[in-house]
């Protein structure tokens, strides 16, 4: 009964265009164009400059500034009050005061201040930004002070700790993003297939006449989620290769544990999706549902803050949510080429959450009312 | 076996605060043709729900084939066919498709209870590569008819198939039925339409969620007290308000092109057409007329009042 049961599926989802197409645009989407748009590097911070020493060393402070690729020169502007106003507008976000005397006092060997002030109302831009124009600054003074200076900076260079980033050595962005995108990519894709699959024979009004068949609701369920879990496969291989072809992100050793993750992930997603659509009638219904926990999902799963600068309570709640241990494996994988043994604990959770919400699905599909 | 094939014993069901069936029962003889008429709200659909095994009763117990239909409800689904007032059909499936599929869901094959969906199917064959959602009302229920029997069950359970579906597919349907009937199925079938009652072999009128009467529509039709007066003018709106407002009418309500009027102990005819006259009426005519089950109904849910 089942081959029945799943040639029927099949054969819905290959008629259905609109669902092929978002097997496609889904993958490009996430893997190929979010990387880009989720960036956390700050690039083309707008900077006003308040120029009152007007000395060639100034001017040469304002060059590195504007040379340094994070920044772009909005302005300059005779006063700090002219330049605030650039902030009020929009037009700049961070203002560089140089004092006057700044040439001279540096003459002297001095350390004169110079005044950075950002607008945090982008707390991520404001910050990184006032910090990045620190580091040039700094980076102005050890080049340009005088011979005591360099000595302090030849010292400094010499004790200073030498950072090494292991496993993503360029701190580039979407080495991190990638793997986790793949799982929202899975996420929402095997949550919404199966809600909206089940939801939309509610609709239809089709699920009655399958309740009054003798097919047993197990069965039913089962011929559900296999699809799905083909789908949910396909659109992993889709989104791995489009990683390596865009991003030049490739698994190394780690493609293993992500196989056997995904295909273990896929019945979390999908048992979700389908214990939505129990309790909901309509497609409305289902989608606002899902859009409530995929959103406190990808919030909470460590994608994009990470679950170590949660308070406390937050980060107990955050145990909750399969999608966690999915982008920790995903990212483990791909960054470290960890194995499915050293990922055990995550592995046990997921197969956890599995049996539970395939259960709960099974046990809350009500063929009679 | 008992010679009843449907067994409605005093069932109750009630969504929240509002009584979808109170207190029903009825029975139906295995082989009968038995019709379900009520106006809609009446409480047809819920019983068929619960008669379908997807619907628990409040209270009372329904038995289908001998078979208790909570206790047995997966007994009780391989031998009804059920076909819900809605097309529940897969609209993305073709014609074929869909009977196969439901076929072989039972367990069976489409060859081997063709010979019981022939007479329908041939009507819908020239489609069967169409998916089904792209077929006319007629030609779905009609489909869904022949989904419903292709396991050859033993009862049938029809919530309103000919609503909203043209008068020649309707009479098209109904001569199916009869056709389905002498192969020795049990039909319980609902319609608002009380033309449709005649065809039955029984009937009973609900309202309300009650039943009103059970019984031959011949019975039904014969138990009529009163004579049945057909009445008209040349102002059918004014006469409306004027047979209302007229005490020697017991009771008036439209019926096609006149209105059916039962008049009040000693008031004979002729009173009414002299007080028609009397109001300014033209062309009055009043004829006396053999009453139909829709009159039946009629009289029975202003009893009930």
């Amino acid at each position: 009964m089942l081959k029945y049961l799943l040639e029927k599926e099949f054969k819905q989802i290959v008629r259905n265009t609109f669902l092929s197409k978002m097997m496609v645009i889904l993958p490009i989407m996430t893997i190929v164009v979010f990387p880009y748009v989720t960036s956390q590097e700050v690039t083309d911070v707008k900077v006003c400059i308040v120029d009152n020493d007007h000395s060639q060393a100034s001017q040469r402070l304002a060059q590195k500034v504007e040379a340094s690729g994070c920044f772009s020169v909005a302005g300059y502007e005779p006063t700090y009050g002219e330049a605030m106003k650039g902030i009020e507008e929009g037009s700049a976000d961070i203002v560089l005061e140089i004092p006057r005397g700044f040439a001279k006092s540096r003459g002297r060997g001095e350390e004169p201040q110079v005044t950075v002030a950002a607008n945090s109302v982008n707390g991520v831009r404001g910050g990184l930004g006032s910090q990045y124009l620190s580091a040039v600054i700094a980076a102005f003074a050890a080049e340009e002070g005088g011979s005591e200076a360099r000595a302090a900076q030849g010292m400094a260079a010499g004790a200073g700790p030498a950072t090494l980033y292991r496993y993503n050595p360029t701190l580039d962005y979407k080495v991190f993003m990638v793997p986790g995108l793949i799982a929202v990519l899975i996420t929402l894709l095997c949550c919404a297939l199966t809600a909206l699959n089940i939801v939309g024979e509610k609709e239809a009004g089709t699920i009655e006449q399958i309740n009054v068949t003798p097919v047993p609701k197990s069965l039913f369920i089962l011929a559900k989620l296999m699809p799905n879990w083909a789908i949910g496969m396909l659109s992993l291989s889709f989104g791995v290769a489009f990683a390596w072809a865009v991003h030049g992100i490739s698994p190394l050793q780690g493609l293993p544990s992500i196989v056997l993750f995904s295909a273990v992930y896929i019945l979390v997603a999908s048992a979700m999706g389908m214990v939505i659509s129990n309790y909901s009638d309509t497609m409305q219904q289902a989608m606002f549902l899902m859009f409530f926990f995929l959103i406190l999902m990808m919030l909470t799963c460590g994608l994009f803050t990470p679950i170590e600068s949660m308070p406390e309570w937050a980060q107990k709640i955050t145990t909750l949510n399969p999608m966690r241990y999915f982008t920790r494996a995903m990212r483990l994988a791909y960054l470290r080429g960890s194995s499915p043994a050293e990922l055990a604990r995550e592995l046990m959770w997921l197969g956890g959450f599995a049996v539970v919400l395939n259960a709960w699905a099974v046990a809350s599909y009500k063929k009679s009312n | 076996m008992s010679r009843h094939s449907v067994v409605v014993d005093h069932i109750a069901k009630s969504y929240g605060r509002v009584k979808a069936v109170g207190n029903l029962s009825l029975d139906v003889g295995r082989g009968e043709l038995f019709g379900i008429i009520g106006p809609d709200g009446a409480g047809k659909t819920t019983l068929f729900r619960i008669l379908a095994t997807l619907m628990l009763p409040d209270s009372g117990r329904a038995t289908v084939g001998g078979l208790d239909v909570v206790a047995d409800y997966r007994a009780v689904r391989g031998i009804i066919g059920y076909m819900p007032g809605r097309f529940s059909l897969y609209p993305d499936l073709t014609v074929e498709e869909n009977l196969e599929f439901f076929a072989t869901v039972f367990g069976t094959t489409v060859e081997a209870n063709r010979h019981l969906v022939d007479d329908i199917y041939r009507q819908i064959e020239p489609f069967r590569k169409r998916p089904a959602g792209k077929l006319s009302g007629g030609m779905k229920q009609k489909l869904a008819l022949s989904c419903a029997l292709i396991h050859k069950p033993e009862v049938l359970l029809l919530d309103e198939p000919t609503t909203g579906v043209d008068p020649v597919s309707r009479k098209e349907f109904w001569a199916m039925l009869l056709k389905l009937r002498n192969e020795g199925i049990t039909i319980l079938v609902s319609t608002p339409y009380m033309d449709e009652a005649t065809l039955c072999d029984r009937i009973a009128l609900v309202k309300d969620g009650s039943l009103l009467g059970t019984d031959t529509p011949g019975g039904i039709v014969g138990r009529y007290p009163t004579a049945l007066y057909a009445v008209r003018s040349a102002d059918m709106h004014r006469l409306m308000a004027d047979l209302a407002g007229y005490t020697g009418a017991a009771s008036a309500f439209s019926f096609g092109d006149t209105f059916h009027v039962t008049l009040a102990p000693g008031t004979a005819p002729a009173d009414l057409q002299s007080h028609l006259a009397a109001l300014g009426h033209k062309a009055v005519c009043i004829e006396q007329t053999a009453p139909t089950v829709e009159d039946c109904f009629m009289l029975l849910s202003k009893k009930e009042e």
